[in-house]
């Protein structure tokens, strides 16, 4: 295993490791443009691209990019590296917050849901973060437990509203992300994800300092809770804009980050473009893949993510515990 | 200078440091003893702004701890507190290379970059430069973490048993190091030791505290006697001199 990981280490060294991820991450782009019901050759094949195809792919690079950058913050946030927005309840309580404000506020235009959106992700993010203060920091792994229990309550408690205000049928689409209805028009939002992670950018040494620890950070100068403050609004904001574009997404930003730290180390200043360039071509793979499981139908983004993403997780445990 | 000046302390409703005063000079190197649980590293996250001021004054070089912005106070004032937090997979540089964050915010210069050579030369860690945190001794990371104090080229540096997990060959080196700042380039060091006998052959001045008081303060001659050493520790030991250095045999 260990053999294998820096194998995988060495190859991916620098330069070279850079061409090889651009090659793939450009044949997943060519793969999801031309991957569909409707073919190429016939119709209006231009039409089909502009609506439809690079919509789609573009959904799924912001959001892949987004939700991986999101989980590295919260990682930090949490001092702990095995949660991400889906396991500390961020996506759960952002896709609460989109259904009070349909219930409430009907005729709120998306921008209207994504504030409320947000702002329900970062007090549920808080809250996360201040109940999981009392766990042992020697138990790694009860973090997450703990969190898939937290954000199963806020799940059901969407669930309870949604049936309350006979919204059922709308539920499907928060908690289960799909990029099957992404079309010119309807994606836009998701730029707001380049904002963030542009933001996440400018951060990274400080970011790097913050995951030194709060005694290590003050030491250097940074004003520690400051930080803390604006990782919970760029975590926020980034689970509320994929939920309501596409809707809750898991494990991208728990898988990523952990496989960039192995690979290129915990400099986010050098390890940023990998994160959020693995967190993009994770995403376009299982949504190219979702497409082609049971052509023609699909198969939404959310569940394949959930199966390749709890493998991933598992796979990931046993190496964190080999690696001591 | 650093002035503490009626310092007192409760966390959690438990008092920990009572009405604590001292003057710690300029250009000194200054030991922090006494037994487990005195109170040393409260009262040094105390002056290094780890823990908020609740009563009484702190000021270093003037500037008081607590009102003065985090970031002026980083290029006054370092401490070493080994805690790696979250990023294990940082190298040996880059952890070194954070001590410019002060002065650089990241970017670095070029004379941060020699900063960042001498700071590993300094404590021999040049050939471990490109290896990671997780793949160090203990030693070696504790090498690390005071390297990077070093290396913020701060005038006042604390110390939190930087000596925990060194060898005596490091543990003679890093003492000789920090001995080498306060004399050659006027830095003020206060460390936290649990060797007595270092503190004796490396201190201009001992400070020692037991029960959150400090109980006495001076030159080593001063304070490392048989009675000062029993009221803080519980029991007797002889105190011998050879030549100009005391000698302390405290084990059995
Ligand atoms: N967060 C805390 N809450 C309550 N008591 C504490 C806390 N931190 C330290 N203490 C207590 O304060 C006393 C002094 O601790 P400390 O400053 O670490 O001593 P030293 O460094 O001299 O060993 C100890 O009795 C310790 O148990
Ligand atoms: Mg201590």
């Amino acid at each position: 295993m260990t053999a294998i990981a820096s194998a995988i280490a060495s190859a991916v060294g620098g330069r070279r490791a850079a061409l090889w991820a651009a090659v793939v991450f450009v044949l997943l782009c060519a793969a999801s443009l031309s991957v569909g019901v409707a073919g190429l050759s016939d119709g209006a094949p231009l039409e089909l691209l502009l609506v439809s195809r690079l919509p789609r792919t573009a959904a799924a690079i912001l959001v892949g990019a987004g939700l991986a950058i999101a989980g590295l913050v919260m990682q930090i946030l949490a001092r702990n590296r095995f949660v991400d927005a889906s396991i500390a309840g961020t996506e759960q309580s952002a896709a609460l917050g989109i259904l009070l404000a349909t219930a409430v506020w009907p005729a709120a235009s998306v921008a209207g849901k994504m504030a409320v959106a947000a702002a329900a992700a970062l007090a549920g993010t808080a809250l996360f973060l201040v109940l999981v203060r009392r766990l042992p920091p020697t138990e790694p792994f009860l973090m997450p437990l703990f969190g898939i229990v937290y954000g199963g309550v806020i799940a059901a408690g969407v669930t309870f509203v949604a049936w309350q205000m006979d919204l059922l049928q709308l539920l499907e689409t928060w908690l289960n992300g799909d990029l099957s209805g992404i079309l010119r028009g309807r994606y836009e939002l998701l730029w707001g994800v380049g904002v963030m992670v542009v933001l996440v950018w400018w951060l990274a040494d400080a970011l790097t300092i913050a995951s030194l620890g709060r005694d290590t950070g003050t030491g250097l100068g940074l004003d520690y809770e400051r930080m803390m403050q604006v990782g919970l609004v760029i975590v926020s904001v980034l689970a509320a804009l994929t939920v309501v574009v596409v809707g809750m997404v898991p494990f991208v930003g728990l898988i990523v980050p952990n496989i960039v730290s192995r690979l290129r180390g915990d400099n986010l200043r050098g390890a940023l473009p990998w994160v959020a360039a693995g967190g993009a071509g994770l995403t376009l793979a299982c949504d190219v893949l979702g497409r082609l499981l049971r052509y023609p139908y699909e198969v939404p983004l959310g569940t394949v993510l959930g199966v390749v993403g709890a493998a991933a997780f598992l796979w990931l445990v046993r190496g964190g515990r080999a690696r001591g | 200078m650093i002035a503490i000046d009626g310092v007192s302390l409760t966390l959690q409703g438990t008092p920990i440091l009572h009405d604590v005063s001292a003057t710690l000079p300029k250009g000194e190197l200054i030991a922090l003893i006494g037994p487990n649980g005195a109170g040393k590293s409260s009262l040094l996250s105390l002056v290094a702004r780890l823990i908020p001021l609740q009563s009484g004054r702190i000021t270093v070089d003037g500037l008081p701890v607590d009102r003065t912005p985090g970031r002026r106070l980083a290029r006054t004032l370092t401490i070493m507190r080994q805690d790696t937090g979250l990023a294990a997979r940082l190298t040996v540089r880059e952890l070194v290379g954070f001590g410019r964050f002060p002065h650089s915010r990241g970017r670095l210069t070029d004379e941060d970059r020699r900063h960042i050579a001498a700071a590993l030369a300094e404590f021999d860690l040049t050939e471990l430069a490109g290896r990671t945190l997780d793949a160090l001794s203990g030693g070696q990371r504790q090498r690390a973490f005071v390297a990077m104090a070093f290396c913020q080229g701060t005038d006042y540096l604390l110390l939190d048993e930087p000596l925990n997990n060194l060898d005596m060959m490091y543990g003679r080196q890093m003492m000789r190091i920090l001995r080498h700042l306060v004399d050659r380039q006027g830095r003020t060091v206060v460390i936290v030791l649990h060797d007595i006998n270092y503190a004796a052959a490396y201190a201009d001045r001992i400070v020692a505290m037991k029960d959150g008081r400090i109980i006495a303060s001076g030159p080593p001659d001063a304070v490392l006697t048989t009675d000062g050493l029993e009221a803080m520790y519980g029991y007797r030991m002889p105190v011998h001199r050879i030549g100009d250095r005391l000698f302390i045999p405290h084990h059995d």
